[in-house]
């Protein structure tokens, strides 16, 4: 009895540190293929330099840089006033009834296929961006409107649980002193929940800057520096997964260095979310 | 003194379970009415009936009138913002908001208007000063609240609701988690204030009820058995239960 339950103890042990093995491979993989070529190129030209032709082997993601940058930023903007009014009305307003009904609904979204968003995308948006604001349709405008709705449940989902954390006690308090329930809102609960809605905001940008396949489909995959959100652009995710089937040599190498580039900002998206979720509630 | 509350036929329901029975109570003007009673009495929803505290409950429901001055605080006219700077509350676990000493003293009085920092400064430190604060905290007003020791926690939320201005001022068990030096701060405090506010105060102790009531109010399973002065509650009641109660025979 007493030998099989150190048997299952050290079993669940190993699978349970199989993730940070199954981690450190990936990691070590990914740099053994991309840094070769980037120590090659040289840090400093491979991350801004603007020119990226892998057949006269010019290999600069800025633009890529760039593209995931610009359409993150647009996600967030469109995202966030829509996810904040969500959380803080089912947190704070809303009655059990309604938000029995709401909250999974909101979470639904996340069950949705990306390539499933990327389509709606196509089919709504494009022709919408042509007629009313010109161009062809694939653009920075429209990936941020698609990836905005992507990582709203994210967001929505995480400023709720952290709304809810809120000791029960402040609002009373709050109210006690003759606030009325939004000055207790804006005043009390939000800033109590602020470090929990931040990392849910970081989380949300982290799934942002990875999504790949619904940003295949709408941004328009042009390796350029946009100067207007009416412009197609490239991101780090999709010049991989458009490159990798036909890619050999420093070509393959260099798409993997994205890879890097990507590994480590979203590792340091994770990281900070981490930080700032586990900080206690501010009290200045 | 004239009555500055009045309380007719109000009964209480938390879904079908009856919490108030058909309470009939008048508060005088500046004195302080003391409830006791055991655990479960319906003190404490009682008293969250003064200020509509108990509309956070969405499954509870009021019947009866609360007159505050003659005006009934249940009818659809009054704005709850109003009556809750009117009629001040003290909980019984001390709650300051997560921010300094000084904000959470200028919270209310903001929320209705006042910004001169003078005026806020003036405000804060009297409210301190009433509540028998002042001295202990004067050097760390901008430090946070949550590092105050519980005693003072709770002088920091009745100051708080000091800085409201309010008429009355209604306290449940403010001193169950605190040390009998604590307790005899709040006491002190209290016999001060009854000089400008009417004070309802909620307490399981009754020795305390004795040492700072005027008058005391006697609760049962949510039922008001007999109320009047603080002598004559605990040298004769009138009712056999009040008796058994105060001599310690339950509860």
């Amino acid at each position: 009895m007493k030998y099989n339950e150190r048997l299952i103890q050290s079993g669940l042990l190993i699978t349970a540190f199989s993730t940070i093995a199954i981690l450190i491979l990936i990691g070590v993989f990914i740099l053994k293929e991309g840094l070769p070529v980037i120590l090659k190129v040289g840090i400093k030209d491979f991350i801004c330099g603007v020119n990226w032709s892998p057949i006269e082997e010019q290999f600069g993601i800025f633009p890529m840089i760039m593209g995931s940058i610009w359409i993150t930023a647009g996600a967030l903007l469109f995202s966030l006033p829509l996810s904040l009014a969500c959380a803080i009305y089912l947190a704070e307003f809303s009655t059990p009834k309604i938000g029995k009904i709401l909250k999974p609904t909101i979470e639904l979204l996340a069950g949705i296929p990306s390539v499933v968003y990327g389509f709606m995308g196509m089919v709504i948006l494009f022709p919408l961006i042509r007629n009313y604001l010109g161009g062809p349709g694939p653009c920075i405008l429209a990936a941020s409107i698609i990836l905005g709705i992507m990582i709203l449940p994210t967001i929505t989902s995480i400023s709720i649980d952290s709304l809810q954390a809120v000791p029960y006690s402040y609002r009373e308090g709050s109210l006690a002193l003759g606030a009325t329930r939004w000055q207790t809102v804006k005043m009390v609960v939000l800033p109590a929940a602020r470090s929990g809605i931040i990392a849910g905001i970081i989380l949300g940008v982290g799934r942002a800057v990875g999504e790949t396949m619904a940003v295949i489909m709408i941004a328009g995959n042009a390796v350029i520096i946009p100067d207007s959100i009416l412009d197609p652009v490239r991101t780090l995710t999709t010049n991989i997964a458009l490159e990798m089937n036909f890619a050999t040599g420093e070509h393959r190498q260099a798409l993997f260095a994205t890879g890097i580039v990507l590994f480590i900002v979203i590792m340091l998206l994770n990281i900070i979310a981490n930080l700032i979720a586990k900080r206690k509630v501010i009290t200045k | 003194m004239g009555d500055k509350i009045i309380v007719k036929n109000l009964d209480l329901f938390f879904d079908t379970l009856q919490a108030l029975k058909s309470i009939n109570l008048r508060i005088k003007t500046k004195e302080i009415l003391s409830i006791i009673g055991p655990a479960n009495s319906g003190k404490t929803t009682f008293l969250r009936t003064l200020n509509r505290l108990n509309e956070l409950i969405p499954y509870a429901k009021l019947k009866g009138e609360v007159y505050l001055d003659g005006k009934d605080i249940y009818k659809e006219d009054i704005s709850l913002p109003w009556l809750r700077r009117k009629v001040g509350m003290v909980f019984a676990l001390p709650v300051p908001l997560p921010r300094t000493i000084f904000e959470n003293i200028a919270y209310g009085p903001k929320l209705y208007g006042i910004t001169s920092k003078a005026e806020l400064t003036e405000l804060v430190e009297k409210s301190l000063r009433a509540a028998f604060l002042w001295d202990e905290v004067k050097d760390r007003l901008n430090e946070s609240a949550l590092k105050l020791s519980g005693g003072q926690q709770q002088r920091l939320c009745i100051a708080r609701t000091l800085a409201l201005e309010p008429e009355v001022i209604l306290l449940d068990e403010p001193c169950s988690g605190l040390d009998p030096i604590s307790t005899a701060k709040i006491e002190e405090a209290l016999h001060e204030l009854k000089k400008e506010y009417t004070i309802v105060l909620v307490t399981n102790n009754t020795k305390q009820a004795a040492r700072v009531a005027d008058r005391v109010a006697f609760f049962l399973m949510g039922e008001l058995v007999e109320y009047g002065q603080v002598e004559q509650i605990f040298t004769v009641p009138k009712d056999k239960r009040t008796e058994d109660y105060i001599s310690g025979r339950f509860g």
